[in-house]
């Protein structure tokens, strides 16, 4: 077997770089285009290169990236300190934390030294500011070295002259640069000297990446003391003056629209109540506190326009899905293998629900929001708003959580209306239910799988996917191409997301004629990327069917894997996660052991998962909660080329085992009637501590490939690693995920009035 | 409009508020305490959690016109203060906060502050029953963490009792 491992590039260290004018150092950096191959090698019963193995959405991202990489900066303060704006959007996955390490790293600075704050929108950064695709680090690696590079040249040049000998002898020390004699200045003190009137290329020449000393150790999230003093301040918390909070009353069918409020005189007499106004989405209420917002979307009595999907049911859903498939594909001769499988809507809803701060007034707009594509927003909010763009201010704010759901900014424009209806600001915040309920989904699909094989050699592999709509009407990350997406019945998106299906779909094995291919169809739910997009779905389903073929063959699924990979560091990956698991250790009758793999964001994943399907545990109880069966164990071991943060990379590893299980086991939504039903925590069964893995091993490898991605890359392994568990340990392969979605396990909330009340019996249940 | 009148993280608070309004918008929205996190306002996802006369409760759940002048509430804000100044950790907090840092167990952080609220009630609650936290305790913690960081936040918890 031979490997493909992902695209190299020389060993780079010397870039160009600008020193901008100003009162203190700023300075960027300039990577011209990048150029890179990949080399592909076949083995013995060869899959030729995927597309995505050749260049990949990362690859794109980063492309896309790279011609606006001279405008990110990084100034060294007065202080001594140094700041960056990120033009990306922190969410949870550890891009702050991961800078302020690179540039404290070139700079020769304490991490604490560095701050990092979120760039607004910046239109001329045109494909620079999108978060997506876990590619921060792999865009974004070698632009901050640089213009930390260059910050640094500028502060020994100034130096030279105060200390009064050759730059080149100068070195520096944690914020000072001394001098062979041990006189030293701190950067502070040179931040002004080093300032430069006009602007200037500079060369400059990075570390060596081998003697980092911060890159690649564990550090701790620069803002975990914020987080767990309860200072971290998110869209919610914000102090904006007289942006009082305000909801909406929503449709009780899916993206019905208000036609008219019968009692909105009665509504704005309410207890702290101040403006009532319809807008496209439904009835804003705008109030003292969000409880009286609650009560005012409750007591709303609205005429409603029905949504599109009004009357229909997963079925009727998947349905359409059904009629869409292509034609199976063709197949070599040979004995077969197939399955079909049916992947059900599932919420990519955080818990910082959808919300927006914003001030429309005067011919002005400015808007707070945790948005991972703020130039869209920006452009969207100025078309909805009716003001020009450069009248249009978008603060990105910090997100508790995404998973997809942030790429859009649905909140920002409807907080923008809200207030332009009402004239004064708002703070909108979506209650729980609309987020479930509303809020996008990773959209319903199946996966049809048929593979043949004569011996033991797999002759062909071939897999149709095909789903509702995902949305891309994001674009990359500009107003333009998110305009070109949003051509009309979805002709503008179906390239984006073949497009995207095509640059993160890679089977790993050499299974002959290999081909993976996406149909998509109706365009009438709120979908989105979802962690991981196509791949959690793609991948349960290839390693379900590899499964079976090792079976067929009679040879043990981790052997077989083995014998059949075509990527070295995958190998890697899956020998050391199967040590570590103790693959085919002795377990119980009901209890088995599952393996997933998944090449992706330029690196690998291997899991093993160990499932209890005994009754005893299948059956536990726990009040308004789905059990079922637990995954006692999971080793999750990844290669994500060159590492900055290990212990970031372990938590996103933790995350992502989490939302495989849950996708695999727990988590789907269920349409009836127009409407999802869950509204609640305790109705969308995403992983919770009692399902939660009681041990859970991640192993991080080292390698000097470079730094990919790792927000999403844990998340395609583990799901199909739950799955092949469970299909082990009952000796039947499931088709359906997640498996449970046939049993609704709660009762419906009403969807009229649309939100609950909140309880008021909470004093009954202190602890 | 009713005075309501409690004591929020030592401090005694008046507002101007009909009883009916929970008190975690009066903490979040009139007193400016925005510690605990609205995730769900119907006591379900605990990102509210905070403590009423030392015990973990959720604000979403509870009308102001239930407290009482003298009911303590503590907030994630107040939790350090909890502590004797000679038993907080080296940041200066609550050694379930300190705990917390050093596992480094946050992501996204929005449930963190109900998360470390509900562990330290965990804690004196097993306590009071004369033994110590097992894994049947962690697994019947109910505060949702969607960035998935259960194991850390249970390794945080063990640590932190050990520190308490």
């Amino acid at each position: 077997m031979t490997t493909t491992d992902g695209p190299h590039t020389v060993n780079r260290r010397k870039f160009i770089g600008y020193l901008l004018g100003g009162a203190t150092v700023v300075a960027a950096a300039d990577l011209g285009m990048v150029g890179r191959g990949a080399t592909a090698d076949a083995g013995e019963l060869p899959t030729l290169p995927q597309p995505a193995e050749i260049a990949d959405l990362s690859d794109l991202l980063t492309l896309a990236a790279a011609p606006t990489s001279q405008l990110i900066t990084v100034t060294i303060n007065d202080d001594g300190t140094a700041s960056f704006e990120l033009p990306r959007t922190e969410v949870g996955q550890g891009i702050t934390t991961a800078a302020a390490m690179l540039i404290a790293e070139e700079l020769d600075l304490p991490v604490d030294k560095v701050h990092v704050t979120l760039a607004p929108a910046r239109p001329e950064l045109l494909f620079n500011q999108i978060t997506g695709g876990s590619n921060t680090i792999h865009a974004m690696y070698t632009p901050i070295r640089v213009a930390a590079a260059v910050a640094k040249g500028a502060l020994l040049q100034a130096a030279a002259t105060v200390l009064g000998d050759s730059a080149n002898k100068l070195t520096s020390h944690l914020g000072h640069i001394v001098a062979p004699d041990g006189r030293r200045v701190d950067y502070g003190r040179l931040s002004a000297l080093a300032a430069n009137e006009q602007p200037e290329t500079v060369e400059v020449e990075l570390k060596d990446e081998n003697s980092h000393g911060i890159v690649g150790t564990p550090v701790n999230r620069i803002d975990a003391l914020d987080a767990v003093t309860g200072t971290k301040q998110f869209a919610t918390d914000l102090d904006v003056a007289d942006a009082l909070p305000t909801m909406v009353c929503r449709a009780p069918t899916l993206n019905g629209t208000p036609n008219a409020v019968n009692n909105a005189d009665e509504v704005r007499n309410m207890p702290g109540v101040t403006h009532v106004a319809i807008v496209p989405t439904g009835v804003a209420v705008r109030a003292s506190t969000f409880g009286q917002c609650i009560d005012a979307v409750r007591a709303l009595d609205v005429s409603w326009n029905d949504g599109p999907v009004a009357g229909m049911s997963d079925e009727d859903a998947l349905a359409g899905v059904r009629a869409a498939e292509a034609p199976a594909p063709e197949l070599p001769a040979g004995e077969t293998v197939s399955g079909d499988f049916t992947f059900w809507f599932r919420s990519n809803s955080a818990m910082d629900t959808n919300s927006a701060v914003a001030d429309v007034r005067d011919g002005r707009a400015e808007i707070w929001a945790s948005l991972k594509n703020p130039n869209v927003a920006q452009g969207r909010i100025a078309e909805a708003v009716g003001i020009p763009l450069n009248n249009v201010t978008v603060h990105v704010v910090q997100g508790g959580g995404s998973f997809g759901r942030r790429l859009f900014d649905e909140p920002a424009i409807e907080a923008a209306r809200i207030s332009q209806a009402m004239g004064v600001p708002v703070k909108l915040m979506w209650h729980r239910a609309d987020d479930a309920r509303v809020g996008r989904t990773h959209p319903l699909a199946t996966s049809r799988i048929r593979a043949c094989y004569a011996g033991d050699t797999v002759l062909g592999f071939q897999q149709a996917h095909t789903s509702i709509e995902t949305d891309f009407r994001h674009g990359l990350g500009d107003i333009i191409t998110a305009k070109a997406a949003d051509l009309p019945a979805g002709l503008g998106n179906m390239p984006f997301a073949q497009v995207i299906f095509q640059l993160t779909t890679i089977l790993p094995y050499d299974f002959g004629a290999v081909g993976q291919s996406l149909v998509e169809t109706d365009t009438r739910f709120n979908t989105s990327s979802m962690r991981n997009i196509y791949s959690p779905d793609v991948r349960t389903a290839n390693e379900l069917i590899v499964d079976q073929l090792a079976q067929r063959m009679g040879t043990d699924p981790l052997e077989f894997r083995l014998a059949h990979l075509r990527n070295g560091r995958l190998r890697t990956a899956l020998e050391t996660a199967a040590e570590k698991a103790e693959w085919g250790k002795e377990l119980p009758e009901g209890m088995a052991q599952g393996i997933g793999v998944h090449v992706e964001y330029k690196g690998v994943t291997a899991c093993i998962m160990e499932i209890d399907c005994r009754p005893e545990t299948v059956g536990r109880k726990v009040r308004n909660a789905v059990t079922g069966p637990r995954v006692t164990k999971a080793t999750m071991v990844i290669d994500c080329g060159r590492v900055i943060n290990p212990r970031g990379v372990e938590a996103q590893m933790q995350g992502c085992v989490n939302d495989g299980i849950a996708m695999t086991l727990t988590s789907s939504l269920h349409l009836r009637d127009g409407h999802f039903q869950e509204a609640s925590w305790d109705n969308y069964f995403y992983t919770r501590q009692w399902n939660t893995p009681p041990e859970l091993d991640v192993v991080v490898l080292e390698s000097t490939e470079p730094p990919g991605g790792v927000g999403e890359a844990g998340v395609a392994a583990s799901a199909a690693a739950a799955a092949c568990a469970y299909a082990r340990a009952t000796a039947a392969m499931p088709t359906e995920f997640p498996i449970n979605h046939r049993t609704l396990s709660f009762e419906p909330k009403p969807y009229s009035p649309p939100v609950p009340q909140s309880p008021t019996d909470g004093l009954d249940h202190t602890y | 409009m009713p005075e309501q009148t409690f004591v929020v993280n030592g401090e005694r608070v008046t507002v101007d508020v009909e009883d009916d309004v929970r008190v975690l918008w009066v903490l979040r929205d009139l007193l400016g305490v925005t510690g605990p996190k609205y995730g769900c306002g119907i006591n379900v996802c605990k990102a509210c959690t905070s403590h009423i006369n030392g015990k973990a409760f959720n604000p979403c759940a509870v009308p102001v016109g239930e407290l009482s002048a003298d009911d303590e509430v503590t907030t994630i804000e107040g939790l350090p203060a909890q502590t004797a100044e000679d038993a907080r950790g080296p940041h200066g907090l609550h050694p379930m906060q300190e705990a917390w840092l050093e596992r480094d167990v946050v992501q996204c952080g929005y449930c963190q502050p109900g998360q470390i609220m509900a562990a330290v009630a965990l804690v004196r609650k097993v306590r009071d029953e004369g033994r110590t936290i097992t894994d049947a305790d962690l697994d019947g913690i109910r505060n949702i963490c969607r960035c998935g960081t259960y194991t850390r936040i249970r390794e945080a918890i063990r640590d932190g009792e050990t520190r308490m």
